[in-house]
């Protein structure tokens, strides 16, 4: 891979993970409410996945979307001002942190019952081949989405069918508060690819190229083979489930153990490592994303509140 | 082209035909709808009820898509297929399958797009059947359009002929919403005039299957038929029954309900589905809220009983709603 794809792919984990910061930053002072699922630690999931794909390809995703939007290319203004539920905002100010949607992107959305949005990426894989197109669609999902009946439902019809959908399951370890190993039978999940018939495959959500690289090989599958895949990317999350959740089901030392693995430090001492990026680079970075996350919370502020007849509008067409 | 007598099925068969040949993105999913069981297209015996026979023949496998029993993966693939740019018409059974695959309907189809702001939208229609009569017993009998109608963001229709049929699908299908059509099982084979080439009728609007001027008689789905024989009866009393088809759930056609009620004072609400939180309560609602300097008399319902549709044939023709009882409601507005 080039040097600029591996310092692309690096920014955008960076913005991810300062974008997050500034959200949380915004949700203790009260700016944001509701829900807020944060995607610290899981950055290189969504950055190197989406790496793989083109730019028609599409992308949906759970409740733990912000990180999926940014490495579309939404508009880092754009979302936090969703956050803050501004008229601005991508959603028009009606999704919030669980529900940006970019219809220009093909990025078809944050949902928010889990494994909810799993048949639709099934039904979206079909509407590609029905028109003859050669698109494939990432479907991002947590872990307990695997224990629910439509991820079975998906599978199995999507390996009938023959649908172009790669099934991306970022195992981070814990549903809400419950730990895999303690909510799911046969906790290996990518061995369940078997059960349908697909490819399944282990991946290291902690490493970008990895991430990359597998999903690339299963994207190639459903753009020429229209074989889906269902892949277990082993990442964690450094916060809790949502901003309200203080953790306490892990110990210090289980979230420290996994800090080691943090994928945008491991990736940045690989870079240095390499010699392909100085420290002085990495410096000018940080200072030209803090600028980018500043301006959009500068944006969402500003921005006005939706009004009131906004309230009956985009029940119909 | 010219009118003739063909059968509510044969209306929806007819609507879903002029609608795939006129549009190719129009695609049909849903349980045994092709092939089913035989493996010879041609054969295809179009569902349990025969409705898609011989589509499979004319459109391929392609559009017209045998599914699994698995009701929450097809109609969420629907939604899914909708909001990328197909127009998919997805049968569901028995509307009493709503339990598999409820979740597809309220969270997703319902709420993409306005929680989207505007952004996406789901032109897709859900076929399935209501009605009790047929000795199915509890899980094959329901009448659930009411629970429905609690989810903004779905419209439905429940036609009780074919000409309402024919229109009603073909506007459905046309529509850029999500739209649930509730097909009556007891009325397929019923026959009326259709035309033969396509019309729509607009969602939204309602029809006056008998005008009257002394009672309004809201019917929904086959409790018009029930409504129009009970206003026979009701002329030996020398009373002129209106018997009113809201045709379309949602949006509901409050204008032409209110302006019938107005003009006769006295309604009875007649409503398959079981009273608590039903179409006829929303509707007494309604005209309570509306139109109640105009009452002569309480608004009145004529709903099933709030108990689980019964198998044995005597108990579910108690259950049922009749010609005699909304006889007998109606009769009670006129005693003072």
């Amino acid at each position: 891979m080039d040097s600029e794809k591996l310092i692309e792919m690096y920014r955008q984990m960076l913005l991810i993970r300062r974008f997050e910061e500034k959200a949380a930053e915004m949700y203790m002072m009260g700016k944001i409410g509701g829900f807020c699922h944060l995607y610290i630690g899981q950055e290189a999931v969504a950055v190197g996945a989406i790496a793989a794909i083109r730019k028609d390809d599409y992308v949906i995703a759970s409740y733990r979307e912000h990180g999926h939007a940014l490495a579309v290319g939404t508009e880092p203004r754009r979302i936090m001002a969703e956050l803050f539920g501004k008229a601005t905002g991508i959603s028009r100010g009606k999704g919030g942190s669980m529900h940006i949607f970019d219809a220009e992107r093909n990025f078809l959305g944050g949902h928010a019952i889990v494994g909810g949005h799993i048949p639709l990426a099934t039904g979206v894989g079909f509407a590609i081949n029905y028109e003859g197109k050669d698109q494939v669609v990432l479907c991002f999902f947590g872990d307990g989405a695997v224990n629910t009946g439509v991820f079975h439902e998906s599978l199995n019809l999507a390996s009938l069918w023959k649908l172009p959908v790669i099934y991306i399951c970022e195992n981070n370890f814990y549903g809400m508060g419950t730990a895999v190993t303690r909510a799911m039978a046969g906790p290996e999940m990518y061995l369940k690819a078997k059960a349908y018939d697909i490819p399944g495959e282990l991946v290291d959500g902690m490493n970008v190229l990895e991430v990359w690289e597998k999903v690339g090989k299963a994207v190639e599958r459903a753009r020429h083979e229209k074989i889906p895949t269902f892949l277990e990317v082993r990442t964690y999350r450094f916060r809790g489930h949502s901003m309200s959740d203080p953790a306490l089901y892990r110990t210090k030392e289980e979230v420290n153990e996994q800090r080691k693995r943090d994928p945008i430090v491991t990736f940045k001492q690989k870079l240095i490592a390499e010699g392909i990026l100085s420290e002085e680079k990495f410096e000018e970075m940080e200072k030209e994303i803090k600028a980018i996350v500043d301006e959009a919370v500068e944006f969402a502020e500003k921005s006005p509140e939706p009004p009131e007849e906004w309230l009956y509008e985009d029940v119909y067409a | 082209m010219a009118t003739r007598e063909i059968t509510y099925q044969q209306a929806i068969q007819e609507a879903l035909r002029s609608e795939m040949r006129a549009d190719p993105t129009v695609i049909l999913l849903g349980e045994d709808i092709a092939g089913g069981a035989t493996t010879v297209d041609e054969d295809a015996w179009g569902g349990p009820l025969g409705t898609t026979r011989g589509f499979i023949k004319e459109f391929g496998k392609e559009r017209v898509r045998d599914c699994p029993i698995s009701e929450a993966g097809f109609v969420g693939a629907a939604v899914g297929a909708a909001t990328t740019g197909l127009r998919p018409v997805v049968e569901l059974m028995y509307n009493d399958f709503l339990g598999t695959c409820l979740d597809q309907i309220l969270n997703q189809a319902a709420k993409l797009r306005y929680m989207f702001g505007g952004k996406a939208k789901v032109p897709m229609v859900l076929r399935t059947t209501i009605g009790a009569g047929l000795r199915k017993a509890s899980q094959h009998s329901q009448t659930l359009y009411s629970i429905f109608a609690h989810i903004p963001g779905l419209k439905l229709i429940a036609p009780s002929t074919p000409y309402d049929m024919k229109g009603l699908l073909i506007s459905a299908i046309r529509d850029d919403d999500p739209v649930v059509d509730f097909e009556h099982k007891l009325i397929y084979w019923k026959k009326g005039p259709v035309p033969e080439e396509s019309y729509t009728i607009p969602l939204g609007k309602a029809d006056i299957k008998r005008p009257g001027k002394d009672v309004t008689i809201v019917a929904i789905s086959r409790m018009v038929d029930f409504s129009l024989e009970a206003a026979n009866k009701l002329t030996s009393e020398r009373i002129d029954a209106e018997v009113v088809d809201p045709r379309t759930l949602w949006p509901l056609d409050e204008a032409t309900i209110l302006e019938s009620v107005k003009k006769t004072g006295k309604v009875v609400i007649v409503d398959e589905s079981t009273p608590n939180c039903s179409m006829a309560r929303n509707i007494a609602a309604i005209i309570a809220d509306k139109a109640f300097d105009y009452l002569d008399a309480p608004v009145k319902c004529v709903n099933a009983p709030p108990t689980p549709v019964p198998f044995s044939p005597s108990l579910e023709d108690f259950y049922l709603p009749n010609p005699d009882k909304i006889f007998k409601t109606v009769m009670s507005q006129f005693k003072d």
